[in-house]
C-alpha cells in the first residue's frame, strides 16, 4: 500500500524554493562532515603511504618519533649486521643511519615559523624509499653543505626553493634539488648528508637506522632478535607501521572534531528540515485527507512523508559530497603534533566517506521529517477533508 | 466498468442499512449531538439526495456512510458488513474496495495529472500496471477527457476537475459513490453537465449514489430526498 515514487518526487519538486534551501542547508552540513573526514583520510594515507612494507625503523625504545629517538652508533652496527638485511646493487647492505631534526623556518608570504623536519640520509636512503624522486635540479653531493627539499616544503617555506639557500646548524645550505615523495611524508622533509648533518647539529647520535628486509616475511623474527637483544635498547617496527602510528592522533583528532562539529551544525539542518516538512504537511492537509478516504492507510501516509524527508536529505547529501569531493585538488599543510612537524597532505574521499556521509544526510532527514510524517499520519480524516 | 446486475436483483435487501445511527461531538464538558437515532436503507442501484440547512449533520451522515468517520452508537450495514465495527486499517481497506468518493472542490493531487489522478485508487489493487492503464483509460473515455490525461490540475476547468474526480471515483469499481456537493463550486451549465454524468452513472452502470446537496435541482435528479433537521431525518 504506497504511494507511487512520482507523487513523492513531484511534491518536492513542486516546492522548489523550499527544497532547494532545505537541502541546500543540509548539503552544507554534509560538505563539512564529508571534507573533515577526507581531511583525516588524507593525512592517514599521506603518512600510510610513506613507508614501504620490507622496510623496518628501528627507534629507541619508547619513543613515538623519530625525533625524540636515540640510536648510538655502536647499537646501529649490531643492528647492521644481522643477516636479514637485503644487500643492494653494491653489495652492501641497504640500511641507512639517518639524523632527524627538527628546524624552524618561516613560510612563505608571511613570518610565521614552522617546524621543518631535518633528515640526514646516507647513499642508501634514496634506495629505501623508491616513491622519492628528484624532480629539479640534482641530488646532494656527500660531504657537502648540499641539500634537496621535499616539493611542498620547497613552494612553502622562504629559502627553501631550488637555488636558494637555508641557515641552520650555524652554516649555509643551499638547495640543489627537489624531490617528489608521491604524495608521501616526506614531500615536507629537507634532505641532505647524514654525516653533514651530524656535525652540524652537534650530534653524537643517530636519530633512527633503516634497513629493507630480505625477506618481509622474517620481520617477526628480525623483531624479535633486536629487541631481545641486551646490548640493545631499540625497538623495531614496520615501516608502514610506524608512519601509520604517527598519524592517528591527528587523524583521529581532526575525526573526532569535525564529527562533533557536523552533528552540532546538524540540529540546524534537522529542524530546517522540521519546519519545512511540518510546512508541506499543513499546506497539503486537504490532499492527505484525500488520500486516506481513498483508502490509503495511516502506514502509507507516514511512510509518503517520511520519504519525502529522506530523498530531501539524500539531495542534500549528494550535493555536499560533490562540492566536497572538488576539495581533492587542494593541498593543505599543518602541524602533525605527534611529530610536532609540518605536513602537507590532500583531501582524499575514499568509498566508505561517500557511504558514511550519504546515511548522515539521510538519517537528518529521518530524524527531521518523522515528526511532521507521523503528525500527517496521525490525522483524522473528516478534519483533514475539511481543509480543502 | 459492468453493471452490477446482481445487486439489482438483490433490491430485497437494501444495500446500505442504518439503525439507531447517533453521532455526538464533544466540546470542552459540552456533548453536542449532530444525528440522533438515525435509520435509513439504501436500495442497490437507489440514487439519493441528502437534504437540510447547514449543520443539519447530512455531510455527518454521509461521511459515516462512506465510512471516513465513526458513529457514537447504532448500526451501520454496508453490503452485510458493519462498518462502524471495522478497525482503522480494515476500514481503509474496506473504503478502497467499495467507496467512490466526489467532492466540492475536486480534490485532486496537484502534482499527478488527470490520468494518474485516476489511477490512484488503482494503486492499492494487485492489478497489473498494464490493467490498470487499460482501466484509466475506459474512465476517463467515459467522462469524455481521454484528450486531457496528460494535464495536470491546474491546467482543468473546474468541470473537467469534477469528472475527472468522477473518473477517480469509479475507477474501483465501487459498489457506492458518495458525493458531497458535487456541483457547489461550479456553474449552472457545468453543474449539469455534472449531475448528467452522475445519472448516466446511476442508470447505465447502475451505481448506488448518495449525494448531499443544497441544489434542489441537484437534488431532483435523485430518486429520492431524505431530509435532515438538526440532526434527526424529517422524511424517508
Amino acid at each position: 500500500m504506497k504511494l507511487p515514487v512520482g507523487y513523492i518526487v513531484r511534491n518536492l519538486a513542486a516546492r522548489k524554493l523550499t527544497t532547494i534551501l532545505t537541502a541546500g542547508g543540509m548539503a552544507l552540513v554534509v560538505y563539512v562532515y564529508a571534507t573533515v573526514l577526507m581531511l583525516s583520510a588524507g593525512l592517514e594515507k599521506t603518512l600510510v603511504a610513506t613507508g614501504q612494507d620490507d622496510n623496518v625503523v628501528v627507534i629507541r625504545r619508547g619513543s613515538q618519533t623519530e625525533v625524540q629517538s636515540s640510536v648510538d652508533r655502536a647499537s646501529a652496527a649490531i643492528v647492521e649486521s644481522l643477516p636479514d638485511i637485503a644487500t643492494g646493487e653494491d653489495g652492501e647492505r641497504l640500511a641507512s643511519r639517518e639524523p632527524v631534526v627538527l628546524i624552524s623556518l618561516p613560510k612563505r608570504g608571511s613570518t610565521k615559523p614552522s617546524n621543518i623536519v631535518i633528515r640526514g640520509v646516507t647513499q642508501h636512503g634514496l634506495t629505501l624509499r623508491p616513491q622519492v624522486h628528484i624532480v629539479e635540479g640534482r641530488m646532494f653531493r656527500p660531504g657537502t653543505s648540499e641539500i634537496i627539499a621535499g616539493r611542498s616544503i620547497a613552494s612553502g617555506f622562504t629559502g627553501a626553493g631550488l637555488g636558494e639557500t637555508l641557515r641552520f646548524g650555524q652554516r649555509d645550505w643551499t638547495v640543489v634539488g627537489v624531490f617528489d615523495a608521491g604524495r608521501t611524508g616526506f614531500d615536507s622533509e629537507i634532505w641532505g648528508d647524514a654525516e653533514q648533518m651530524m656535525q652540524a647539529f652537534r650530534r653524537l647520535n643517530y636519530s633512527a637506522l633503516i634497513f629493507r628486509l630480505a625477506d618481509a616475511q622474517r620481520f617477526d623474527a628480525v623483531k624479535k632478535a633486536i629487541e631481545d637483544d641486551p646490548r640493545l635498547n631499540l625497538e623495531a617496527k614496520r615501516e608502514t607501521r610506524f608512519y601509520a602510528d604517527q598519524s592517528e592522533g591527528l587523524s583521529k583528532f581532526i575525526s573526532y572534531l569535525g564529527v562533533s562539529i557536523s552533528v552540532i551544525f546538524s540540529i540546524g539542518a534537522i529542524i530546517g528540515a522540521m519546519i519545512t516538512m511540518y510546512a508541506s504537511v499543513a499546506s497539503r492537509t486537504a490532499e492527505i485527507g484525500t488520500l486516506r478516504a481513498l483508502g490509503f492507510s495511516r502506514a502509507a501516509i507516514l511512510v509518503a512523508f517520511l520519504a519525502e524527508s529522506l530523498l530531501l536529505g539524500l539531495t542534500g547529501g549528494v550535493i555536499g559530497l560533490v562540492a566536497a569531493s572538488a576539495m581533492q585538488a587542494f593541498t593543505i599543510s599543518t602541524m602533525n603534533f605527534q611529530t610536532f612537524a609540518e605536513i602537507a597532505f590532500s583531501f582524499t574521499l575514499t568509498p566508505r566517506i561517500v557511504v558514511e556521509s550519504l546515511l548522515f544526510a539521510v538519517t537528518m532527514g529521518f530524524v527531521g521529517g518523522f515528526l511532521p510524517a507521523f503528525r500527517a499520519a496521525r490525522m483524522k480524516i473528516v478534519d483533514a477533508l475539511r481543509a480543502a | 466498468m459492468t453493471a452490477h446486475d446482481d445487486d439489482r436483483d438483490g433490491a430485497g435487501i437494501p444495500l446500505v442499512s442504518i439503525r439507531g445511527l447517533n453521532k455526538e461531538y464533544v466540546r470542552g464538558d459540552q456533548v453536542i449531538p449532530v444525528l440522533v437515532n438515525i435509520d435509513l436503507d439504501v436500495a442497490a442501484g437507489d440514487y439519493i439526495a441528502l437534504m437540510g440547512p447547514s449543520g443539519s449533520g447530512k455531510s455527518t451522515l454521509l461521511n459515516l456512510i462512506a465510512g471516513i468517520d465513526k458513529p457514537t452508537g447504532g448500526e451501520i450495514r454496508v453490503a452485510g458488513v458493519d462498518i462502524a465495527q471495522l478497525s482503522d486499517s480494515e476500514l481503509a481497506a474496506w473504503r478502497a474496495a467499495n467507496v467512490g468518493f466526489i467532492f466540492q472542490f475536486y480534490n485532486l493531487m496537484p502534482v499527478l495529472t488527470a490520468f494518474q489522478n485516476v489511477e490512484l485508487p488503482l494503486q492499492l489493487t494487485t492489478l497489473s500496471r498494464r490493467d490498470r492503464h487499460e482501466r484509466v483509460a475506459t474512465a476517463l473515455a467515459l467522462v469524455g477527457l481521454s484528450d486531457r490525461s496528460d494535464h495536470f490540475p491546474n491546467e482543468l476547468s473546474g468541470g473537467q476537475q469534477q469528472r475527472v474526480a468522477i473518473a477517480r471515483a469509479l475507477i474501483t469499481d465501487p459498489t457506492l459513490i458518495v458525493a458531497d456537493e458535487p456541483t457547489g463550486d461550479l456553474d449552472r451549465v457545468t453543474g449539469e453537465e455534472i449531475l448528467g454524468l452522475l445519472d448516466r452513472l446511476n442508470r447505465e452502470l447502475g451505481k448506488t449514489i448518495v449525494m448531499v446537496t443544497h441544489d434542489p435541482k441537484a437534488a431532483g435528479k435523485a430518486h429520492r430526498m431524505v431530509h435532515l433537521e438538526k440532526g434527526v431525518l424529517v422524511d424517508a
